[in-house]
């Protein structure tokens, strides 16, 4: 909700300011330059709401790019197969990530940061330069025919397949949460594991999978992430994770887990890209005060979870006490 | 896992109907667990039907919860079997227990705070759609949710988030996710104990309207008149061995208390005026009058004089830590007045009794008492260095001269003073907790349980250590469960039942009979709980 409002806030500030900003080309943009980030968050967003953490989201995508450009430019693989490869090796580190947690019962913060390291090593490992990609079903199948074309008063606006691949993502991910039994295991897990464990929940699979997932979702940001760049970069998106979390934490997700939604990772996603647009619109500032403001954005929104948090708690202590 | 379609539990064939019998839903013979050394439960035999509440009573240790937890698949029995419906089976989880009909619902209730009341009750077994990968049918979990409350013959919310109803809408909650399994037998574990009375009525409301459907409930609780309340027959256990199966009706309370303590209680009245003044009025250290706290505590009145040794007694559950978590300000009270050297105070924080004197050895050593991995030396120094704040900080020399002075005089046994406690025997480990108490020289020290878990040597050394302490001029508020203990060490004892004060016995009056008859026989003051059935 106050995510929502936020969002609004901004968008109508930038309109207010800049003469240009209320445009289709800056809404466009906003998807297009923010796709990857958002489907990595979606990702990152089952993470934390089972009440965990994933570090190794960027290393992932940077190894899913190297892969793809490696197999494609320098192994003669169809992009298509290469780009299978890549999902499957993200889904299984994933979820030997998720393994090693559960089963050896390792905090998640210090499994995936292993993962980080050995992620971004594996990039390089398979090319340590970055490698750009001409071959002809990206270039045109994939970032030419399937593109949404249409006229917009004079103009014409493209908007490419990784947008569709965004939205896709993320509604697979509001059904999966909102309506599976996997879903809801997921937010009881974050809200109390040791309650879920009592009631029979599958506790162990749950979070193995919510690891995968999240692998699966790195990878899938990579593949995004090659098609927007139309190159796999082993250097690229390095700390790409933590502006995932932090588009997961302005979406209203509690870190502790067991509360929050897809659907505000996707509002985050924009205030985060919004915030972008507006320091390039200003023109004289540094590109640090992206920064700055995202900082202070992820403070104000820890500050509403509190006060919620305290108004909720009252509320219960109040007339309806007694049930 | 497809639990949708779970079987209708084996039902028929096995336990004939008719003859007026209500069929046995849940039979053990000769149940016994060891537990290393400990024999928990030995041969002990219980059966349930159709229709019948049973309370299950018993003191600490008395195998209440292994026996529970041997029926339903928490433990493996070393000795005996168990019989669901007539049939024998070896049930290896809580899961299992549940598809033969047998559900449990746990004194802490386990649910997911922030959902909403249906999804709890459906959690983990929603309906689904054959298609669309298998998506949650929503309007079914409400159906569902609706029919399980329905069953209860409760009102509540279905849409409306766990995390705000109250502690027993969410028993009630959990009772009804239980039956959800199509149970036959309910298990509840000390559901009334965070409970006030009007929610204890609308519980047993409850337990009656499953027992007309033909529910058998087992019903462990503490509280006497609860059992009275609302059970038909009682099973006391006492020891690990069982006691007694009777008819409710054919136990006095007398009886039930002396079966759970194995012990007879005479007919011990004392004299009209035993309580007479004696001896001159020494300086009132500590009163309390009709200190309460919802879901706590209801009324305790108790006054401690200096130099004297107060015990507090009553079976488990009557309030014993209650009251000294209230007196030592780890809880706040909301009812009752406190006065403390004459004046009114209200404590807020245990910093606040500290400042004036109060000391408690807590109950649970291990959980709320030593600090393992410190040496004797730091554990002992602890609370003088959180008196003195953080500016005044405790010397070495000095914390060694401490703690030196009160090993000396309490006889700890350790290699030294810098030894790690949690190297400690557990009556050393005791006498490290005092010894950090003593060292703020406290007025009042009030000691839950000083004897737990140490051995009978240590025991008579504690004890003796207590009365030294009084005939210094401290004043001890002395709880324990063993009531040759509180009868040997206090000049007063104040008895407590079902969360209230009920009487008083000094002097020639107090022997642990005397204690007893007074659990027995008092009556409460206003009308049964759990009056109003629903």
């Amino acid at each position: 909700m106050a995510t929502a409002v936020v969002l609004v806030g901004v968008f109508a500030a930038g309109a207010f300011r800049y003469p240009h900003f209320a445009s289709w080309a800056v809404v466009r943009n906003l998807f297009v330059d923010n796709a990857f980030l958002g489907i990595a968050a979606v990702g990152a967003t089952f993470v934390i709401l089972s009440g965990g953490i994933d570090l190794s989201v960027g290393s992932v995508m940077a190894f899913a790019a190297t892969l793809i450009a490696s197999l494609v430019e320098r192994h003669g693989m169809h992009p298509a197969l290469a780009m299978s490869v890549a999902l499957l090796a993200g889904l299984g580190f994933g979820a030997l990530q998720g393994a090693l947690i559960r089963g050896f019962r390792l905090p998640p913060f210090l499994v995936t940061l292993a993962g980080l390291f050995f992620a971004r090593g594996a990039a390089f490992a398979v090319h340590p330069q970055s490698i750009g990609i001409r071959h002809p079903f990206v270039a045109q199948t994939l970032n030419d025919t399937l593109s949404l074309r249409f006229h917009l008063g004079a103009k014409i606006m493209t908007i490419p397949c990784t947008v569709f691949l965004l939205l896709a993502t993320f509604g697979a991910a509001w059904v999966a949460l909102r309506h599976t039994r996997f879903g809801r295991s997921v937010y009881a897990i974050g809200d109390d594991e040791h309650a879920a464990g009592l009631m029979g929940l599958p506790v162990a699979r749950t979070q193995v999978g919510v690891y995968a997932v999240s692998g699966l979702c790195s990878a899938l940001a990579g593949v995004a992430f090659t098609l927007y760049q139309q190159s796999g970069d082993p250097a690229a998106c390095k700390g790409l994770e933590l502006d995932a979390i932090a588009a997961v934490v302005i979406g209203g997700t509690l870190l502790t887990g067991g509360v929050g939604s897809v659907l505000g990772t996707l509002l985050g996603v924009l205030i985060l890209g919004l915030i972008q647009t507006l320091i390039a619109f200003q023109g004289d500032l540094s590109s640090w005060w992206t920064r700055i403001a995202v900082g202070a954005l992820v403070l104000l929104f820890l500050g509403l979870h509190r006060g919620v948090e305290g108004l909720a708690r009252r509320a219960a202590a109040g007339p309806d006490g007694r049930g | 896992m497809e639990s949708q379609a779970a079987p209708e539990p084996q039902s028929s064939s096995a336990a004939p109907r008719g003859a007026g019998v209500a069929p046995v839903l849940l039979a053990a013979s000769g149940v016994s667990k060891r537990f290393g050394p400990v024999r928990a439960l030995d041969r002990v035999d219980f059966g349930l039907r159709a229709g019948e509440i049973r309370a299950l009573m018993g003191e600490n240790g008395a195998g209440k919860s292994t026996l529970i937890k041997c029926m339903t698949g928490v433990y493996a029995p070393d000795a005996g079997e168990v019989r669901y419906q007539g049939r024998a089976a070896s049930v290896g989880s809580p899961r299992e227990a549940e598809a033969l009909g047998v559900s449990t619902v746990y004194q802490e209730v386990n649910l997911i705070p922030h959902m909403t009341v249906a999804e709890n009750i459906c959690l983990g077994r929603e309906p689904r759609r054959r298609w669309l990968g298998g998506c949650i049918r929503w309007r079914r979990v409400r159906e569902k949710a609706d029919a399980a409350l329905g069953r209860l013959g409760v009102d509540v919310d279905p849409g409306r988030e766990v995390a705000s109803c109250s502690i027993a809408v969410q028993q009630l909650v959990a009772i009804a996710r239980a039956l959800d399994v199509n149970a036959r037998v309910l298990i509840l574990d000390e559901p009334t104990s965070s409970l006030d009375r009007d929610e204890v009525a609308r519980l047993f409301g409850v337990m009656r309207h499953l027992r007309s459907q033909g529910l058998g409930i087992v019903f462990v609780t503490h509280f006497l008149e609860q059992v009275y309340a609302v059970s038909d027959s009682v099973t006391v256990l006492r020891d690990g061995t069982l006691v007694g199966t009777l008819p409710i009706a054919e136990v006095p309370r007398r009886r039930l208390v002396g079966m759970m303590v194995g012990r007879e209680v005479e007919d011990h009245r004392p004299s009209a005026d035993a309580n007479a003044p004696g001896g001159p009025p020494r300086a009132e250290i500590l009163r309390a009058e009709g200190l309460a706290k919802r879901g706590m505590l209801e009324s305790v009145s108790l006054r401690v004089e200096a130099g004297e040794t107060v015990g507090l007694a009553g079976l488990l559950g009557s309030g014993r830590t209650e009251t000294a978590r209230l007196l030592f300000g780890a809880a706040r009270c909301d009812g009752g007045r406190l006065r403390i050297a004459g004046r009114d105070v209200r404590l807020r924080s245990p910093r606040a009794a500290i400042a004036h004197g109060i000391a408690l050895t807590p109950e649970n050593r291990r959980t709320e008492g030593v600090v393992p991995h410190l040496s004797v030396r730091e554990n002992i120094a602890l609370a003088v260095q959180a008196r003195r704040g953080l500016r005044a900080t405790l010397s070495g020399e000095e914390s060694r001269r401490l703690a030196e002075r009160y090993v000396a005089m309490l006889r700890i046994k350790t290699s030294s003073i810098e030894t790690p406690v949690g190297q400690l025997s557990g009556g050393n480990q005791q006498k490290v907790l005092l010894a950090r108490w003593l060292a703020t020289e406290p007025r009042l020290l009030m000691l839950d349980e000083p004897t737990r878990g140490i051995d009978v040597a240590a025991k008579s050394e504690i004890l003796r250590t207590i009365d030294e302490l009084r005939q210094r001029g401290m004043s001890i508020l002395f709880i324990s469960s063993e009531l040759e203990e509180v009868v040997r060490v206090c000049s007063r004892v104040v008895v407590l039942r079902d969360r209230r004060s009920i009487a008083e016995l000094e002097g020639g009056e107090l022997s642990e009979a005397a204690i007893l008859n007074a659990i027995a026989e008092h009556q409460p003051a206003n009308g049964r709980p759990g009056g109003g059935d629903a």
